[in-house]
């Protein structure tokens, strides 16, 4: 299908470079106790963190989403930065004192209902003049459930099937109104064109409602679509209709592994390699030279794992109460709790150690070979960062981390609220300016002419090319 | 003609579409091309900020905009679709500095957690100017846009004769009543979850390790008949404390509401004994819920077409009223005249112990510009308005302190 398409390898131009900046989330990735460290919720912060990366021309601000606050050993977790705000409110403020920056909110499909959270998008992107994504995650725990009307009711199991339908439902009401609906003709008195503008109907397992949207189309259409599950069932629903993926493989390795695994599935929903777009999760150092930036990198580890952070984690596996244990002592010697996972509640983390028994006896070995207490462990084991070097290191890295399909850019997550992205700002951004792999300026309004993807079409044809205006964005074959 | 009692009177202006009369946006300066745009809702507040009004409010609905209570009209000749208020709320504070917002949401339908998070975040970004309007949802339309529950709906026969407003029996049929109380168990866990981090909960300390002091997060554990939230809320508390709460009311049940939950009641008395009445009411339903000691602004709600000569004011919502092929009704009073008689009518009904006026200007920007340049500038004359913004919070400027958290102990 789209292979014959493809121009030789030594033809391909050089792919353009997306970069977008996480505003710094409420785990240990983000160093609170550091002197220039600002606050997580003063509307200042995102300001200023807005503007570097519009400055920087970055494609877009992200933010994630946690609605529960995180418990370990039954307690609120204190260690971290604990509080936010609310994504719709702070990204629509937002709009108001940036240009050209994508919005892109994580907002999850188990805690909402479609026509509530279709109403805000489609707000957001009027408000913002196009420039609104959402990140569609998947919630699943009773325990974030206890803050809901619906509480805790959902299978892990049907988290997909609910997903999936919550944004074939959106999009629905985002399609129930085609965007020629508002004549506004003062002379004629119409204002609108069509009496059923927004009507819609959708009758499935999850949502069963009926009528008629109240929110006109908006200048994108619909949002950019995120999806960030890891999962089988993940993958699949971000091949079948995901303008992009905010994923956690940042090494060149795993990054071209997943890269691989997720466009391959394009071809079966009649998608080609560039309707998706790979955006792993990154952290950096940056310092003047190698060296130094090396050197920062291991200060910047031990900020972020204290003593008490350095138990906790261990908790995430061993599943007990370890507070017991000396941090600069040696690791536990019993093993991990194989029952339900008991200690850690309200955060993803605890998912990634599949294998327990197996992770702990790992880090037995590691710490014993180097003699690493267990706060040296975390300190080397966890929390490495992406991209650590001078400047010019980090941008050849992210250059052909790109080029080589390890992803088509970074969603990159400074440890510092709310200036640590200027650094980068001012000095990898004009470097990758200078080989001409990431933009200048902005070339057109929306996130959508950011990020290379069309302007969806209300009237659903399936033949693109016969709609005589195609936005200047849509990609060409 | 000097009056007795100069009390400074509260002032607020009700935003919707074009304005409040159906055909306003046909008006010559109506612009209602613009009206999913940041840019309109940002000249409108920002207007009314030049007149130092204490604060806007933003209608909502989860329903396209309908002339007729039991479902909807499918219209095309006035004003349909809408954006969602908060947001809209959220996208001006940034560009105002001193004026309050006040946008509405349906709490039938929404869940208490986003709502309250969502409101100290509109404070944050306003640094203290937030409040929210709450609204019951009757709609069978509304329900069915969200498949959860159904409600009986009004029915046609339920209501009055008499356009514009539905008969006080509809209001006092049970359903109804449980939808309000419903609102109010919404109100308690917006302000317990506003409560629920202590204002000094972060305290970043350094030696520990400890980022919060999470004994001063506090889990709100409300259980009522319709639902229960844990908390604590992932918003720190807001600037004011607790945002303001406002709701519109027409009858018993509704001012029950207001007594109970509120900080503002919106309030349409046809006349200052008409108000007295309500506001007797209003008063008693706040003692029995044991907030006598408590201010509970209540503000008279009008439609206003104001011009210079009342009769060009008369005739502007003539022209109004055949272009839109009915005469006007509201749930409001219908004042036409000009900005000193509306001036006269607003100091009687402000000595009948209202405290404030939320005006809804008929035709926008046009109604609103009269306000501002020319209402404000006469009640300025008679001493009964403010010449500047005395306070940075909307709490502030409607005299009211800033409460203590319901969870720290003193
Ligand atoms: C990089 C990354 C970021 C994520 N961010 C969030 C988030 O902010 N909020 C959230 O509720 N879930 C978040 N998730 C969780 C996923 O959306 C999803 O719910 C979770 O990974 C489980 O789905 P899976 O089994 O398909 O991986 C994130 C996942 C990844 C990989």
């Amino acid at each position: 299908m789209s292979t014959s398409a493809t121009p030789p390898k030594s033809a391909t131009p050089r792919k353009q470079i997306h970069l977008a900046a996480h505003f710094p989330g409420v785990n240990n990735t983000t160093v609170w106790s550091d002197p220039e460290a600002g606050s997580h919720v003063e509307f200042s912060s995102f300001v200023h963190f807005a503007r570097t990366a519009e400055r920087a021309k970055f494609d877009f601000l992200f933010l994630a989403e946690g609605l529960r606050l995180r418990e370990q050993g039954g307690r609120i977790y204190d260690l971290d930065v604990v509080g936010r705000p609310d994504t719709f409110t702070v990204l629509t403020a937002l709009a108001a004192v940036t240009e050209r920056l994508g919005l892109t909110g994580t907002i999850n499909s188990t805690f909402n209902e479609p026509y509530e959270v279709a109403r805000q998008f489609a707000s957001l992107d009027h408000l913002s003049d196009g420039r609104a994504a959402w990140n569609v995650v998947t919630s699943w725990d009773a325990f974030t459930g206890e803050n809901f009307r619906r509480g805790g009711f959902l299978p892990q199991n049907e988290r997909y099937s609910r997903a999936k339908e919550f944004l074939a439902t959106a999009i629905e009401l985002f399609d129930s109104w085609q965007g020629d609906e508002i004549a506004a003709d003062k002379e004629s008195g119409t204002f609108l064109r069509d009496a059923r503008a927004g009507a819609f109907v959708h009758k499935g397992p999850h949502f069963d409602i009926a009528g008629q949207f109240n929110v006109p189309r908006s200048p994108q259409g619909r949002p950019v679509i995120f999806q960030a599950g890891d999962s089988e069932e993940g993958r699949e629903f971000a091949a079948a209709g995901a303008d992009a993926i905010f994923s956690r493989y940042s090494t060149l390795k795993e990054g071209q592994a997943f890269y691989t695994d997720v466009k391959r599935r394009l071809a079966r929903y009649g998608r080609t390699h560039d309707q998706l777009l790979i955006l792993p999760a990154a952290t950096f150092v940056l310092g003047d030279t190698d060296a130094e930036a090396r050197e920062l990198a291991r200060e910047v580890r031990r900020q972020q794992v204290s003593g008490a952070t350095a138990i906790k984690h261990l908790e995430f596996v061993w599943n007990r109460d370890l507070s017991a244990y000396d941090p600069e002592g040696p690791l536990p010697d019993i093993d991990p709790d194989l029952g339900e996972h008991t200690i850690a509640r309200g955060r993803a983390q605890v998912r990634m150690y599949r294998d327990p028994l197996a992770t702990a006896r790992e880090w037995r070995e590691l710490a014993a070979a180097n003699k690493w207490s267990i706060r040296d462990l975390v300190v080397e084991t966890g929390n490495r960062q992406s991209f650590v070097g001078s400047p010019a290191t980090v941008a050849e890295t992210i250059n052909s981390f790109v080029q080589t399909d390890a992803a088509d850019g970074f969603i990159l997550v400074p440890h510092i609220t709310p200036g640590g992205l200027d650094v980068f700002a001012d000095t990898v951004v004009p470097l990758l300016q200078e080989r001409g792999v990431f933009r200048t300026e902005y070339e057109g309004t929306t996130l959508r002419d950011h990020l290379g993807l069309a302007h969806p079409d209300a009237h659903s044809d399936t033949d693109a090319h016969s709609d005589a205006d195609a936005p200047a964005g849509r990609v060409a074959s | 003609m000097p009056r007795a009692s100069h009390a400074p009177l509260h002032l607020a202006v009700a935003l919707d579409g074009a304005g409040w009369h159906p055909a306003a946006w046909r008006e010559p300066d109506a612009r209602p091309g613009e009206l999913f745009t940041a840019r309109y809702w940002t000249g409108l507040v920002t207007e009314a900020e030049r007149g130092l009004l204490d604060f806007v409010t933003i209608d909502d609905s989860l329903s396209l905009q309908t002339s007729r209570y039991v479902g909807p009209d499918e219209r095309t000749d006035q004003v349909r679709g809408r954006l969602d208020a908060v947001l809209i709320a959220a996208r001006v504070a940034p560009l105002t500095r001193d004026i309050g917002v006040i946008p509405t949401a349906v709490v039938t339908h929404t869940e208490p957690f986003h709502l309250s998070k969502a409101i100290a975040t509109l404070d944050h970004v306003s640094t203290g100017r937030a409040g929210i309007q709450v609204r019951v949802s009757g709609r069978a339309d509304e329900a069915a846009h969200f498949g959860r529950r159904t409600v009986p709906g009004l029915r046609v026969e339920d209501l009055a004769t008499a356009a514009g407003q539905p008969a006080r029996s509809t209001a006092e049929q049970p359903w109804v009543k449980e939808l309000f109380d419903e609102a109010a168990d919404y109100v308690e866990v917006l302000r317990r979850l506003w409560d629920s981090w202590e204002d000094d909960a972060e305290i970043r300390d350094v030696a520990t390790g400890r980022f919060i002091d999470r004994d001063k997060l506090h889990y709100i554990d409300f259980e009522g008949a319709h639902f229960s939230v844990k908390g604590p809320s992932i918003t720190p508390r807001p600037p004011q404390g607790q945002p303001l709460v406002a709701a519109l009311a027409h009858a018993t049940v509704p001012y029950e509401l207001v007594g109970r939950s509120a900080d503002i009641g919106f309030v349409t008395p046809g006349g200052a004994d008409d108000a007295r009445a309500v506001l007797a009411e209003i008063r008693t339903a706040q003692a029995s819920a044991g907030r006598a000691d408590e201010t509970v602004h209540v503000f008279g709600d009008l439609v206003v077409f104001l011009d210079d000569d009342p009769v060009a004011a008369a005739d502007r919502k003539a022209r109004l009223d055949e272009r839109a092929g009915a005469e006007f009704s509201s749930d409001a009073h219908v004042f036409t005249g000009s900005p000193a008689q509306l001036a006269d009518l607003l100091e009687e009904w402000r000595d009948a112990g209202l405290t404030g006026f939320r005006l809804r200007p008929a035709a926008l920007p046009y109604d609103l510009e009269q306000i501002t340049r020319h209402l404000v500038p006469e009640l300025r004359r008679r001493g009964v308005f403010r010449t500047a913004y005395e306070a940075s919070t909307l709490r502030g400027l409607l005299g009211l302190p800033r409460p203590a958290n319901r969870y720290a102990v003193a």
